[in-house]
């Protein structure tokens, strides 16, 4: 274990062990079960089993008939058919892949320079940036979607202007959401924007729990900022990069509110990522089994993701 | 506080460099130090400005909002675009729904995570290991994909359009998280702390009750904030479920702003600051525990 992240044991006090039964535990075996029993409760009930009756909702026709009679009808696979055969689908899985790519991207680079940069500021300085990276983290999404929408106005937004003042070119009146490429221009620094100050934060801390002697040790033996970044702080902090990168995944592909209210709640299919479009089949045009089946493969994309997080979780944890 | 290595490791490089290029070494740390604090500073301002620009908008008078060239700083100051967001249809219920939703699924969510977090920290049974993998996985659950099925099971038992549909489902959101924090901070309690209360007479009870509790209560607060700016910013599950204005949260009033009134950058400003504002202030409440405090849920144990 290379990062000092202090884990508490996994394993419960000696104290109350399995090889040391006390009283409570000999009175009742039954009282752990009581304390988690409403959260399992809560959990199975809102989280896992939602999530199988989803499953089940994709293998059927839903529409608007069956919504009214709360009873679907069978289909078996015909739901995963039509979107393997739709063009559409395609267009916006793979768009989805790439835009949460460049997404996580950025925010990982970005994040590293700005952890990289606290470690060397003075003090007054690295509180001021704290401080605009915590109010930054504190934005709700739809007010920092409000504020971005403002700011790229086609008509007085602040950032035509200034784009014209520096002389990048014609911004009057440019409207930013003609152009698709652009307008996921815009999506992508409102999410990087809002991405940064947990990953930069969190990199932060584990920049400062590498032991200053090594990075020392590697610069006495003649290696440049880059190499010590590379070859001993990087390797430290493997661990938590890969969980920040599964979080930023996870967090990234499930994309839909940037997009959609930055739109209007009318986005064009240009706009869709794979969560709106099954947002759309489904609360849209009221096909319900579609929408659902679309929501599979986006859970069953991000089920590696998160197979890969919870393996490092447990591991950083030390439950295994 | 923090005492950075690489003040250190600047140092040594500085020493380095200096020797090397015979450069006064005070000379080159210097302007270096200066270079960086230079660069940490544009990208305070960079991130900032957007923050920066609601509030001045929301201050300024209309005519300077709605003008080519945007001036930098409100004058004079106006609080219209406050009063009109305020009296706004809806704005009002929608407060009130949003305090409701976000203080009834916080007692819930105290109550059993804490009891939950007890129960996997100060106890070996069979299948905690199973449990507590399962918490970190359930974390990962993207809830826009559960919006059809949750949908359909309320529309079922006719709990669309109602507030305990919503409560229920960010209960379900911010609990893992919630006891795989708490899980963290009572496991850290060493018992030996409640026995030596035990030994001095108090019940078993009462030991867990005042040696315990008030050493795990800073953790409550930090899971119980961490919670409510979870469940006040949360928008989609809300606007799927609610679909009467009045039933409607504050987040949802502030998505549909631009789409129900046009773009009246203004009051829609001045609502945003208004929204962002709560957050905030929790969120400097819980400052001191934000860089340990929440990778907790996901970096330590």
């Amino acid at each position: 274990m290379g990062l000092a992240i202090s884990a508490p044991d996994l394993e419960p006090s000696p104290f109350l062990s399995d090889d040391a039964p006390t009283r409570v535990q000999q009175r009742s075996k039954l009282f752990p079960y009581a304390l988690i029993a409403s959260s399992l409760a809560v959990i199975g009930g809102i989280l896992a089993f939602p999530l199988g009756w989803l499953v089940w909702i994709s293998f059927q026709h839903y529409g608007l008939k069956e919504l009214i009679a709360h009873q679907g009808r069978w289909v078996g696979l015909d739901n995963y058919r039509t979107i393997l055969l739709d063009p559409l689908f395609h267009q916006v899985l793979i768009r989805t892949l790439l835009f949460t790519f460049a997404c996580v991207a950025l925010t990982l680079v970005l994040s590293t320079l700005i952890a990289q940069l606290l470690l060397r500021v003075r003090r007054l300085v690295r509180v001021a940036l704290m401080s605009a990276l915590v109010f930054v983290w504190a934005t709700p999404v739809i007010v920092s979607v409000d504020i971005w929408q403002w700011m790229f106005d086609y008509e007085f937004g602040v950032i035509n202007y200034l784009l014209t003042q520096l002389h990048l070119g014609n911004f009057i009146h440019h409207n930013w959401f003609d152009n698709p490429i652009q307008g996921w221009g815009v999506v992508l620094v409102i999410v990087v924007w809002g991405a940064i100050p947990f990953v930069a934060i969190t990199l932060f801390a584990g920049l400062l729990q590498v032991p200053g002697d090594i990075v020392d040790a590697a610069q006495v033996d003649g290696a440049g900022p880059w190499q010590r970044f590379w070859y001993v702080t990087a390797p430290m902090l493997r661990p938590l990069f890969l969980i920040v990168i599964c979080l930023s995944t996870i967090w990234d592909f499930g994309v839909f509110t940037q997009p959609y209210v930055l739109l209007n709640e009318r986005p064009s299919a240009d706009y869709f990522t794979i969560a709106l479009y099954s947002y759309r089949e489904s609360f849209g045009v009221t096909q319900y089994g579609q929408g659902a089946a679309i929501a599979v493969v986006m859970v069953i994309v991000l089920v590696f993701v998160t197979l890969f997080y919870v393996r490092e979780t447990v591991k950083v944890a030390e439950i295994a | 506080m923090i005492v950075p290595r690489a003040a250190q490791g600047v140092k040594v490089a500085a020493a380095d460099a200096g020797a090397r290029a015979g450069i006064g070494v005070s000379m080159w740390q210097r302007s270096r130090q200066l270079v960086f604090d230079a660069v940490g500073l544009a990208v305070a301002a960079v991130m900032l400005f957007p923050i920066y620009w609601m509030i001045a908008t929301a201050f300024k008078p209309g005519r300077e909002i709605l003008t080519l060239t945007p001036t930098w700083f409100p004058s004079p100051i106006t609080l219209q675009n406050f009063q009109d967001a305020i009296t706004r249809p809806y704005f009002l219920e929608n407060v009130k729904n949003s305090l409701i939703v976000v203080g009834v699924m916080l007692v819930l969510a105290l109550v059993i995570g804490f009891l939950a977090a007890v129960g996997a920290a100060r106890f070996g049974f069979r299948g905690r290991t199973a449990y507590l993998v399962m918490i970190i996985a359930v974390q990962m659950v993207p809830l826009n994909a559960l919006i059809i099925p949750l949908y359909l099971t309320l529309d079922g038992i006719g709990q669309v359009d109602a507030l305990p549909g919503v409560i229920a489902v960010y209960l379900a959101a911010v609990l893992p998280f919630m006891i795989w924090t708490l899980r963290g901070f009572v496991a850290n309690i060493p018992v030996e702390l409640e026995e030596s209360a035990m030994i001095d007479g108090s019940s078993r009870f009462g030991a867990f009750w005042r040696i315990t509790f008030p050493l795990v209560a800073p953790g409550l607060v930090a899971t119980a904030i961490f919670s409510c700016i979870q469940a006040w910013n949360e928008y989609i599950i809300a606007y799927v479920l609610l679909s009467s204005p009045s039933n409607q949260t504050l987040t949802v009033w502030l998505a549909s702003f631009t789409t129900n009134h046009g773009p009246e950058w203004g009051p829609l400003m001045a609502g945003a600051t208004i929204t962002g504002l709560p957050v905030v202030a929790f969120f400097l409440l819980l400052q001191r525990y934000l860089v340990g405090g929440l990778t907790a849920g996901s970096v330590k144990g």
